[in-house]
């Protein structure tokens, strides 16, 4: 015990600042994510054929070894001189981020009561008015499980970054695995799990505040 | 005014969802499109605001052809009510009644003016309703609600497929007749789809009558049910059609044509009915044996006469026989 709190004593700033630095590399992801995720489910409800094709590549983005999708990203990002770093692991995120998102938000609004639907076209609005107004509201709790599911999906992968040089808390457990030292593969795990429920924690009290449960 | 001429909605494959319809829904008058499922009513009701395309002829909507409209604005014009699912459920009560203002474009003063001045009009306290949300209602209070949507940018057409469908029996009638009062005072013109027999005789100016997509018979409910068109139109009516009639006759109108008899004064065991009652009620009460004496009473539960079984036969014999086409909404 002596010794945990001598450790926290020494590396409570790292571990703070890596923490920053993962939650801003995943909060980044998320955010490009949402922008290219939550308009493209909405499009798809519009067009089977594509939403099946794009459905089924997210889903095999999805199935590919986090490892095996950061080493990818390497050569690729070689060719504009980003091969390691930043760069490639923010991509490789935001991949990992869309079938949760695209799948749930075209699920979601797929799902909206046909009654429902009907009503908004037959008082009159337009195509908009109607997902601004009824579908995309109606559809929100849906859309945001699938934020929750994307954004603690991200944190975990995100410590594998840091075996590509992005930083983040993975640093910590690499280098505790490196030195066999137990204090830091610790201290980054449990890091990484708070950091998780907490954002989790987070984005349901949002979705709690900004939607209704529907009977 | 609503005009079919000469629709028809066929599908791919040639099959004809509707064909060649021919009617017209007066000013101020419900029209009630009646049949088994799969006729094709809520098809041609569809068609009015085109939810549903219209593969030949025209539906004139006061007077302008609905193909010539612009369909948002079609649309916008024409009240709209379904079963109560149709309210958005991320909306508050006022939100949702006043959803056709907004879309057009009135101030905030105007809609508030026009949601107190309609929940009146359909018996809501406004002030109760304003801030909640459709799923804290019951089904009655929500169908309401539906109702005061449709009227909220107080359009001259309504369109209703099945509005009191999903209500229990007891409710139904009651916002049935909370409803043909409402209708009363803003004289809509009205096309309402229902399988209920019953609540088209009640509710119909006029029924129009469908099977496979053509229309059977377009009458009155009493002309329709004292002389059915064909064998569809008697069977779909059925053998009691003589006793769904009498809900179009109240107890006044048998007064005025054959008379009531004499009460007496002696028997002890009586009960009494108002004049306004239907006959098909008043009959159930004489054949339940409720009582050895029916008296009919007015408003001021003034005595008028006595009531019995021979009486209503008596009126109905002289209703379908005695005189063809006389035949009124009671």
């Amino acid at each position: 015990m002596q010794e945990w709190i001598r450790f926290l004593e020494v590396n409570s700033p790292r571990i703070l600042e890596l923490t920053i630095e993962h939650t801003m590399l995943v909060a980044l992801a998320i955010i490009v994510a949402l922008l290219i995720g939550v308009p493209l489910g909405i499009y798809l409800t519009t067009n089977e054929y594509l939403a099946g094709i794009v459905l089924q590549v997210a889903s095999i983005i999805l199935t590919i070894p986090s490892i095996a999708l950061f080493g990818v990203m390497i050569p690729l990002f070689s060719l504009i001189n980003q091969g390691i770093g930043y760069v490639p692991a923010f991509v490789a995120l935001v991949l990992y981020s869309q079938l949760p998102i695209i799948r749930n938000t075209y699920t979601a609004i797929k799902n909206v009561n046909p009654e429902m639907r009907d009503a908004a076209i037959g008082v009159g609005m337009k195509t908009h008015q109607r997902l601004l107004r009824v579908e995309i509201p109606n559809a929100l709790p849906v859309i945001m499980a699938g934020i929750r599911t994307a954004v603690v999906l991200n944190i975990g992968i995100g410590t594998i970054a840091a075996y590509i040089g992005a930083g983040g808390l993975g640093v910590l457990i690499t280098q505790g695995i490196g030195r066999g030292d137990n204090y830091l593969i610790i201290s980054g795990s449990l890091a990484v799990a708070l950091l998780a429920l907490f954002a989790d924690g987070i984005l349901l009290m949002i979705q709690k505040r900004y939607t209704r449960s529907n009977a | 005014m609503i005009k079919f001429d000469h629709v028809t909605k066929s599908y791919e494959g040639g099959i004809n969802a509707v064909k060649d319809v021919n009617f017209t829904v007066e000013k101020g008058n419900i029209v009630v499109l009646l049949g088994p499922s799969g006729c094709g009513k809520t098809t041609l009701l569809r068609m009015v605001n085109r939810l549903e395309s219209i593969t030949k002829g025209t539906i004139n909507v006061n007077g302008q052809n609905s193909m010539e409209l612009n369909e948002i604005d079609l649309r916008k014009k024409i009240g709209y009510v379904i079963q109560s699912n149709g309210l958005f459920p991320n909306m508050t009560i006022e939100d949702n009644v006043m959803i056709v203002p907004d879309l057009l474009g009135w101030s905030k003063k105007e809609k508030r003016e026009r949601f107190y001045s309609l929940m009146g009009l359909i018996g809501l306290n406004a002030d109760d309703y304003r801030k909640r949300y459709p799923n804290e209602l019951s089904g009655g209070q929500q169908q309401r609600i539906g109702v005061a949507r449709a009227l909220a940018a107080d359009p001259p057409v309504m369109l209703m497929d099945e509005p009191f469908g999903a209500l229990d029996p007891i409710i139904r009638e009651k916002i049935q007749d909370e409803f043909l009062h409402i209708q009363r005072e803003v004289k809509k013109t009205i096309l309402f789809v229902s399988h209920d027999i019953d609540e088209a005789i009640k509710m119909a100016d006029k029924i129009v009558l469908m099977r496979g997509g053509e229309i059977m018979q377009f009458d009155t409910p009493s002309e329709m049910l004292a002389h059915p068109k064909n064998d569809f139109v008697s069977q779909f009516f059925g053998k009691d059609r003589a006793i769904k009639s009498l809900s179009l006759h109240t107890v006044k109108k048998l007064q005025d044509i054959i008379g009531l008899v004499e009460f007496d004064e002696t028997i002890q065991d009586t009960k009494t009915i108002n004049v306004n009652q239907d006959l098909r009620n008043t009959l159930s009460m004489l054949m339940n044996q409720e009582a050895d004496q029916v008296i009919v009473t007015d408003d001021n539960g003034r005595q008028l006469g006595a009531i019995t079984i021979d009486l209503v036969q008596k009126y109905l014999h002289f209703e379908i026989k005695g005189k063809p086409s006389v035949a009124q909404k009671g």
